[in-house]
């Protein structure tokens, strides 16, 4: 091989294919706006209720309800905006990591570690069943959160995967695997409160659940969480692990005969967006109060994938976008119209699919780059 | 990122003692021959698609092959591939890989490239990235996590690029290149992999008049570095890459003449075949 570069005007390439995650200037616009998330718990803690500064106790549940959502669809994205693979099911990822933690609330909330739930009592349990062993300590707890999603998607994506499942029969396929989930959570007998959920948690760690530091520590904890995961998110779609997803969503054959097997691929970024899902709903359910088996309905996932649509798939900020701007319009919508949120939802579905196939994101780009060949002109 | 799992001493090579000598691991070319097809025969439902084709291409040898439709080229390159297995006959590539025993991923790790008539490159990614991705490194999961290129292989690249004067265009997305350029990147991606045999057809159905003539220079540029196996319609094109080398006429799935390409086109035979009927 030649020693010297052959060719100097190449030397960019070196540049271009650094790891460097942003540029500087994007750099500074997130840690900006992670800034003024940050602060507003503080204005909330800090200021008293008729202050001008002051902000809602509601505001900060909800904000930090979204930044769950957020942190959701950030992971919904790496599976499917980055690597093709439509999951309809990541509602169930998103739920399992919500038991997960619940299990351990629930337990917090009694005097002692053997003292059942009501719902238990109420069907004549006298134990613990054999899977709540030890979730009675938050680490072991925190650590279901990561491995339950983790290996639930680990083995249903090995089968998929290896019996190259594709397209809309996967997308199908995840969709069938949530509302199973959803229906054996139904069962009082499965041992998770059936239909009622868990719900009435008192204290995590020893505090009280309800206390505005607790809550403000939870939304900080969340937003870490989101910020953690965006950074994460950008290292992998940087490096050449990344350039093998896009491979994968765009010819996957090609990448075959390069020899590539993209079975390894695939369930790396599968499992770990389904651990990302269940982070996002273990920082959720305190935040939320209860988890129920309707978190796993097919609803929910479908409007995971409107978020994301609507932000613009393929962009790690797109997703954080999408979660936000859909939800905010619930939010608002089902108190001003409740019975027309569906009919929303369909419409703005529709609308991104034929006016922003790129999303929110792909629209700013568009009008920034219009912006800037104007002002060369 | 030395270590490469699937090398050429993958399970189906070496073990055999021929002659005396132990056989060596891999890829064996000592009798100058890189692939020998004897007496194959491929069966469809009795249609022979392959009739006791029997055919051997010399290292660092640019053999085209030519033929009219239905002759088995294609099927010829299936079962060098092993895509297809042939009913009877063997397959070596060198002295020692029984090609007819390996699958399709093991044979092209032992060094056999092909290229599809229809160009395929990932369209969202740029030039650079796309022979990036071809470059044979160990392409498990965790090492490409964590791959970082190296000089020498960024000067490969670099090399790669030259060779098929797509330099100035390595930023640009592989989407936006003309049907030729995708072709040529297609057989820059080949040759990352450091192919010891590069089987290619039909590479200029779609080329403009310009192209074919820059496809016949990149050709006439690797010969000698590479084995080439082309399949081709194009007869101004064999003209311009056989020059003194030796053409093969296919015909009903065998060798019907072989010789320069002088010899071949005035082989009554053959224009028989062609012009005939």
């Amino acid at each position: 091989m030649i020693a010297s570069n052959p060719l100097p005007h190449l030397n960019t390439a070196s540049k271009h294919h650094q790891p460097t995650l942003y540029k500087p200037k994007a750099w500074a616009a997130i840690l900006l706006v992670i800034c003024f998330f940050a602060v507003l718990p503080v204005l909330n803690l800090s200021t008293p209720e008729n202050h001008a500064w002051h902000v809602s106790n509601y505001t900060i549940s909800l904000l930090g309800k979204f930044i769950c959502f957020a942190l959701a669809a950030l992971a919904l994205d790496l599976v499917w905006g980055y690597t093709g693979i439509l999951s309809l099911g990541h509602g169930l990822f998103f739920a399992l990591g919500g038991y997960a933690h619940g299990m351990y609330l629930m337990r917090a909330a009694k005097d002692s570690s053997d003292q059942l739930p009501d719902f238990m009592v109420f069907l004549s349990f006298d134990h613990y069943p054999w899977y709540w062993e030890l979730t009675q300590y938050a680490a072991y707890a925190w650590f279901l959160v990561i491995l339950v999603p983790g290996a639930v998607a680990f083995i249903f994506g090995y089968f998929a995967f290896r019996s190259r499942i594709k397209g809309v029969y996967f997308s199908i396929i995840t969709q069938a695997l949530t509302f199973a989930a959803m229906l054996l959570f139904f069962r009082n007998e499965t041992g998770f409160g059936g239909n009622n959920g868990f719900t009435d948690f008192k204290y995590i760690l020893g505090f009280d659940i309800t206390a505005s530091i607790t809550r403000a520590s939870l939304y900080w904890v969340s937003l870490a969480a989101l910020l953690g995961a965006l950074i994460l998110g950008r290292a992998i779609t940087q490096s050449k692990l990344g350039r093998v997803l896009t491979a994968i969503r765009d010819s996957e054959g090609r990448l075959r005969f390069l020899g590539y097997e993209p079975l390894g691929f695939k369930l790396f970024i599968w499992t770990l967006s389904a651990i990302l899902c269940g982070v996002a709903g273990a920082l959720y359910v305190p935040q939320v109060g209860i988890i129920n088996p309707s978190e796993m309905s097919p609803e929910n996932s479908i409007e995971m994938v409107i978020w994301v649509a609507t932000g613009g798939r393929g962009s790690l900020i797109g997703p954080i976008v999408g979660a936000a701007t859909v939800n905010g319009l619930k939010t608002w919508f089902t108190s001003a119209f409740p019975e027309y949120w569906l009919f929303a939802l369909g419409f703005l579905f529709v609308l991104v699919t034929v006016l922003l196939p790129q999303g929110i994101v792909g629209l700013v780009q568009k009008l920034m780059k219009n912006f800037a060949s104007k002002g060369v002109n | 990122m030395e270590s490469y799992p699937h090398t050429l001493d993958s399970p189906a090579s070496g073990g055999t003692v021929s002659y005396g000598r132990v056989a060596q691991k891999g890829l064996d070319v000592s009798h100058g021959v890189i692939l020998y097809l004897e007496d194959i025969c491929v069966d469809f439902d009795g249609f022979k698609a392959l009739n006791n084709l029997t055919l051997d291409i010399g290292v660092g040898e640019l053999r085209c092959i030519i033929g009219p439709n239905g002759a088995g080229k294609t099927t010829m390159m299936d079962v060098i591939t092993g895509k297809t297995s042939p009913k009877s006959g063997q397959v070596f590539f060198g002295q020692t890989l029984d090609l007819s025993t390996m699958t399709e991923a093991e044979i092209a790790h032992s060094g056999i490239g092909r290229k599809f008539q229809r160009p395929t490159v990932f369209e969202h990614h740029t030039i650079f990235e796309n022979l990036e991705l071809a470059l044979k490194v160990n392409k498990a999961v965790w090492p490409t996590l964590f791959a970082r290129l190296t000089g020498q292989q960024r000067d490969k690249i670099y090399v790669t690029l030259e060779l098929l004067k797509l330099e100035k265009l390595y930023k640009r997305q592989a989407g936006l290149l003309s049907h030729g350029q995708k072709q040529w990147l297609e057989i820059g991606m080949l040759l990352m992999q450091d192919p010891k045999l590069l089987l290619l057809d039909e590479p200029v159905a779609g080329m403009t008049d310009a192209e074919t003539e820059r496809t016949a220079e990149l050709f006439n540029s690797l010969r000698g570095k590479h084995s080439l196996v082309v399949v081709e319609h194009d007869m101004d094109f064999v003209e311009s890459i056989a020059l003194d080398g030796k053409v093969t006429v296919l015909c009903e799935g065998s060798v019907l003449a072989e010789g320069k390409m002088q010899t071949v086109q005035n082989d009554p035979r053959v224009i028989e075949v062609y012009l005939g009927r």
